[in-house]
């Protein structure tokens, strides 16, 4: 198994003045394999997906962190795991310095009021059967928040209007709105119970381009104004840029490169980074016809039965012999620039 | 003179919004004639069953030996029964017990079935692998046997016979109904709004009431409706086998026991009509059921 040392807290560099230095979130070693499992009565662990492998990182309190790659490389299953909806096969999750596998129910129930998400899919993520108030107002009735009833429906009325909806809409049911209205509501539901640190998971993905920009922006406000610290998961890496203060690329469950978000995107050090960053088309069709294509070779391989050594080293441009062995740690290449690859 | 305006245009808007009746009953029977009918069906059980008292002058469950095996005629319009009572009188207050019995036995036992299925879809692995194969022993046994065998199980626990034919009937769907809403309620489970309400830190019983039961109800709807049937025909049975609902309260399958089968030649009408009755509440309930899936369910809507 790989080593990954848990990248040091660096010295804030360039990260925008609200970051704070103490992590809120941090990540040790954490893995989370699915068993895949043959038999009905006796059954029997014939091979693991190994959705996240090994990754540490640490999320400063106010700082955006980013979480990118493509699908299927464990950035959405590693949100499942901080927000407790997986239980990790290894690896520890510090949110404010407590082990969050270690607490019982209730102490959970107050984590959760802490620690909120927003889900890609805006069609999906609100129950059809409630009305928008309801959705927004649940949460804070159950963790009794809010228990007079004139004073949440003001509650929701006034988280509907921040986030940029009309109060009227709390008699709505989501049917009756439009896919940024939804991931709107969506928001307003994870900012009901006054969270510290939302994960936001690909919320932009299923929108519109025009309907991106204005969820990006509410999003950028609502981090200004509350304070929040998000984790920000994407394959949109021109959406980081725009909204990350660091960003972690990942490949098949390992984090490959982590860096302030300046540096990773000017002046990308991992091949993997480096394809990926080319992959991303200029918004100019004469620049673009122009430019010369980096293709990567080959597929994603199977996180059932990953490359050994380094996973990167089949497609990469730079393997040679000892990649197929080695396990490459990530390591501090320059203040706050890590990078998983002994070639570099 | 604002005031009549003001109703002039209410009343307006209300015309606008809601078609009368008489248009949606023509759009229900000219998109589903059977679905018209069976609920046409229903109806008029309903209506024999609540307004009983009002449509007979025969008392069903009094002893007339000077009227015994009366032909359908001008005084009975379907006859009389080998104890003198009023055929049509007792297939009128048979639609009472009929009604209470299928519908309160459809109803808790669909009901348990929706909260078990749902639990056991939410829950899942080891649970739902248990419940399941507990399901599929209840499931090996044809629901009559089974309503037999609780019969005799709760038979000299359970003073009141209705009380006794429901809880045999209830507990044999159960398992039928737990086993559709659960493959609706493992799609659910799926859903990100799941996610989210776990997320949120609700607890289990608020996700799986509050958050997955609203949304398999079309299956449920189905389900009750068809077990309305199967409760009628059920109980129809047991009361036959003499094991159901007792002398001399109206009910249908008692009516076909006993002097019914004694004088099937000699006064077939005994028989004859209390079976109709049967059978056509049970084809109610049937085609209405299956026309309410085709409605609730998209994927079978408009082929």
């Amino acid at each position: 198994m790989s080593v990954v040392s848990a990248p040091e807290r660096t010295e804030a560099v360039t990260v925008s003045s609200v970051v704070g230095n103490e992590p809120i979130l941090e990540v040790k070693g954490l893995k989370m394999y699915f068993p895949i499992s043959e038999g009905v009565v006796f059954t029997r662990k014939v091979a693991e997906v190994k959705a996240v492998d090994g990754i540490s990182f640490h999320i400063r309190k106010g700082e955006t962190f980013g979480l990118v790659g493509e699908s299927g490389c464990g950035k959405t299953t590693t949100g499942r795991c901080i927000l407790q909806l997986e239980q990790a096969t290894e690896g520890q999750i510090f949110f404010d310095g407590v082990n969050i596998a270690e607490l019982d129910r209730r102490e959970l129930s107050a984590l959760r009021q802490k620690i909120q998400v927003i889900f890609q899919d805006p069609y999906s993520s609100l129950n059809p059967r409630m009305k928008i108030g309801e959705i927004i107002g649940e949460p804070m009735r159950v963790h009794g928040i809010e228990p007079d009833a004139d004073k949440r429906h003001a509650r929701v009325a006034e988280l509907l209007s921040i986030c940029g909806l009309d109060p009227k809409f709390a008699d709505r049911y989501p049917h009756e709105m439009s896919g940024g209205q939804r991931q709107r509501v969506g928001i307003g539901r994870a900012l009901a119970l006054n969270p510290e640190f939302i994960i936001c998971d690909e919320p932009v993905s299923a929108l519109d381009v025009s309907i991106q920009a204005q969820v990006i922006n509410l999003l950028e406000d609502l981090r200004d104004e509350f304070g929040l610290t998000y984790l920000f998961i994407a394959h949109d890496l021109s959406v980081v840029r725009h909204l990350c203060h660091r960003v972690a690329v990942m490949y098949l469950g390992k984090i490959v490169e982590l860096a302030e978000c300046d540096e990773l995107y000017d002046n990308p050090i991992h091949p993997y980074t480096q394809a990926l960053l080319a992959a991303v088309p200029v918004p100019d069709p004469e620049i673009e016809s122009k430019r010369e294509h980096k293709v990567m070779k080959g597929e994603v391989p199977s996180p059932i039965n990953p490359p050994s050594g380094c996973v990167f080293h089949p497609r990469c441009p730079l393997a040679v012999e000892g990649c197929r062995s080695v396990v490459p740690e990530l390591r501090e290449i320059k203040p706050g620039h890590w990078v998983a690859c002994t070639e570099v | 003179m604002a005031a009549p305006d003001i109703q002039i245009d209410s009343r307006l808007e209300d015309l606008a919004e809601r078609p009368p009746l008489g248009v949606i009953a023509a759009d229900l029977v000219r998109r589903q004639p059977l679905g018209a009918a069976g609920l046409f069906i229903v109806l008029v059980m309903i209506f024999m069953a609540v307004f009983a008292d009002f449509l007979t002058s025969y008392d069903p469950e009094l002893n007339a030996f000077e009227d015994m095996h009366i032909a359908p005629g001008a005084e009975h319009y379907l006859g009389t029964d080998q104890f003198g009572r009023d055929i049509l009188s007792r297939i009128i207050y048979g639609a009472q017990t009929a009604l209470i019995i299928g519908f309160v036995a459809a109803f808790i036992g669909a009901t348990l079935g929706l909260v078990l299925g749902v639990s056991s879809a939410y829950f899942g692995g080891r649970f739902d692998l248990i419940f399941q194969r507990v399901m599929d022993v209840f499931m090996a046994f044809p629901l009559i046997i089974l309503a037999l065998a609780l019969v005799a199980i709760f038979g000299q626990k359970v003073e009141n016979d209705v009380l006794l034919v429901i809880i045999a009937i209830t507990i044999p769907f159960v398992p039928n109904c737990a086993r559709v809403v659960r493959s609706s309620a493992l799609a659910i489970r799926e859903m990100p709004y799941i996610d989210a309400a776990r997320a949120l830190g609700y607890s289990h019983a608020r996700i799986i009431l509050c958050h997955m039961v609203p949304n398999v109800m079309a299956p449920y709807l189905i389900m009750v409706t068809a077990f309305v049937g199967q409760a009628i025909l059920l109980e129809a049975s047991l009361s036959y086998l003499g094991l159901g609902v007792q002398e001399p309260t109206a009910a249908w399958g008692l009516m076909l026991q006993g002097g019914a089968e004694e004088y099937a030649e000699s006064a077939p009408w005994i028989a004859v009509f209390p079976g109709l009755a049967i059978t056509f509440a049970v084809f109610g309930f049937n085609l209405f059921g299956d026309a309410l899936r085709d409605v609730l369910d998209p994927k079978l809507r408009r082929r």
